[in-house]
């Protein structure tokens, strides 16, 4: 049933008894043409697009545990295409601009607000760095304009912009269509979308080795809940892709980080915008349920532990009490983390494995949420064309070996 | 909080350490005679293992040396430290290092 506010007013008056499942749940058959491990975002956007966008319909998504209860739960929502580098710009503003359509294209309101994201300036440098990331911005396409601490004032009142602050504020820069969205809509959303155009959603599925074909290409999985065969196989499991290869028989430049993220108790909109401190790394926006969303840098040594060490916390919420000194005496309501898989260059991987058949979706590190849109589309148009999308040909494995990297580890002024 | 047991310097907080990933890597030799393939293989491809991980520390605000880990990386429990030219140690009966 189509979501409108008419059926919710008919359904008002049944009682609202006539709303069925958003998604099936299938058996799974015997064989798909294209198999995608990993029900996230980026896993359920690629059966999306390849249904839609390619009329790929036998295709099944295999999630281990519940849809989205991966990091695509476990992001801080934010949205965004400040990047340096012109490959990257292209790439995440297709992203952002695919997610302002997003909510009509789906029939879903994944709630998507741009309220802009501000990153500050602390020092001369910084500043210089602002009005470099601007340029680059301007001349990408992308929109970007710098704001002076008067106007960040302004829009952040509760930001101690007192020239003895800790962190004294020189200036910073703004994106004005950066925002957040709902995370548990976007993937409800493409899950639904994919469902409705007859791919089958599988979870509680873990796979548990691949099959091969005596060319070496791949045949199908073996998972929890039997064989499935398929010579198309998309990866998009985030954290855990060098287990995916190393069952695939391949290494990927990956290393697995926790990434820590914060909720505050419910308080009064106190800030209506995205803010990052590139020197603490700590970034915040506020939810529409009132809770203070916080995010920091990584946990500094491998893992895969879905939750945090105390170090980088006390940190992290060090430099928020710092900078917003009202702020000091909230309290959290949750704290968690997600395994992110960093590369040398923090650059995504898309496209082609070692192993024939076999397609990586990874490598998003601690920027996947706001890629959702453009992963699946790239993922999609490799798997149904075995070519790879024009935005995602400077993204290859390949590139490891060229030295073609694209090192958006300080050109996007984010931690890592 | 991890407490890191420095082979110089003793138990200490992890606040003192930095990780400096996979250890026991080779480097190919001679650099003149490898091709690009294994190059790139050799700067950077990983192990990353969901379980025990062999891996260099530096005790950076202590005695500033590097030396190597056996960690798991889910439960974060260190099995041994040893020096930086030494091989891991063996698994013990108990899974504690002899």
């Amino acid at each position: 049933m189509r979501y409108s506010a008419w059926n919710v007013f008919k359904e008002g008056l049944k009682e609202q008894r006539g709303w069925k499942p958003a998604w099936r749940s299938p058996d799974p058959q015997q064989s798909y043409d294209v198999i995608v491990i990993g029900g996230g975002g980026h896993g359920l956007a690629t059966a999306y697009y390849l249904a839609k966008s390619f009329g790929i319909t036998r295709v099944a998504v295999l999630e281990k545990g519940w849809i989205g209860g991966g990091n695509s739960g476990r992001n801080t929502t934010a949205i965004r295409s400040n990047y340096y580098y012109r490959a990257s710009a292209r790439m995440y503003e297709h992203s952002l601009k695919l997610y302002e359509g997003l909510s009509k294209e789906l029939n879903y309101n994944v709630m998507f607000s741009q309220r802009g994201m501000i990153s500050l300036a602390h020092s001369l440098h910084d500043l210089e760095l602002v009005n470099r990331q601007m340029n680059a911005m301007r001349l990408n396409g992308v929109d970007a304009e710098t704001l002076s601490p008067a106007e960040i004032g302004r829009r952040v009142p509760i930001l101690d912009i007192s020239p003895a602050a800790r962190f004294p504020v020189l200036g910073g820069l703004i994106q004005k269509r950066a925002g957040t969205a709902r995370h548990d809509a976007v993937v409800w959303g493409y899950a639904r979308a994919a469902d409705a155009l007859g791919v089958d959603i599988i979870q509680n599925c873990e796979v548990t080795g691949f099959q091969r074909g005596p060319d070496g290409a791949v045949t199908g999985v073996e998972t929890s809940r039997g064989r499935i065969a398929s010579r198309k196989i998309g990866v998009a499991v985030a954290g855990h892709s060098s287990r995916l290869a190393e069952m695939a028989g391949f290494r990927l430049p990956i290393t697995s980080y926790a990434l820590q993220a914060f909720v505050s108790e419910p308080l009064k909109p106190v800030l209506d915008t995205v803010i990052l401190s590139p020197a603490t790394g700590v970034y915040m926006s506020q939810s529409d349920k009132g809770g203070l969303v916080i995010g920091g840098g990584l946990d500094l040594y491998p893992s895969y532990a879905q939750r945090g060490n105390m170090p980088v916390m006390s940190n992290v919420l060090g430099a928020v009490a710092a900078q917003y000194p009202s702020l000091g005496r909230v309290r959290l309501l949750r704290h968690w983390a997600g395994i992110v898989d960093v590369v040398p260059d923090s650059s995504p991987i898309i496209g082609a494995s070692p192993v024939p058949g076999l397609f990586l979706d990874c490598a998003w590190g601690t920027g996947g949420f706001k890629a959702i849109p453009v992963g699946g589309t790239m993922l999609a148009h490799q798997l149904a064309t075995l070519n790879p999308h024009p935005l995602a040909k400077p993204f290859s494995l390949d590139r490891f070996t060229t030295g073609a990297l694209i090192d958006e580890a300080a050109g996007s002024g984010i931690a890592h | 909080m991890l407490q890191i047991s420095c082979p110089w310097c003793g138990p200490r907080d992890e606040l003192e350490f930095r990780c400096g990933g996979q250890s026991h890597i080779i480097r190919p030799d001679p650099p003149e005679a490898i091709d690009d393939v294994s190059w790139g293989k050799y700067l950077s491809e990983k192990i990353n293992p969901r379980g025990e991980h062999l891996e260099r520390w530096q005790h950076n605000a202590g005695c500033r040396r590097w030396f190597n880990v056996a960690r798991d990386t889910v439960t974060h429990r260190i099995r041994a430290t040893y020096h930086m030219t030494e091989a891991a140690p063996a698994f013990s009966a108990d899974g504690v290092a002899p």
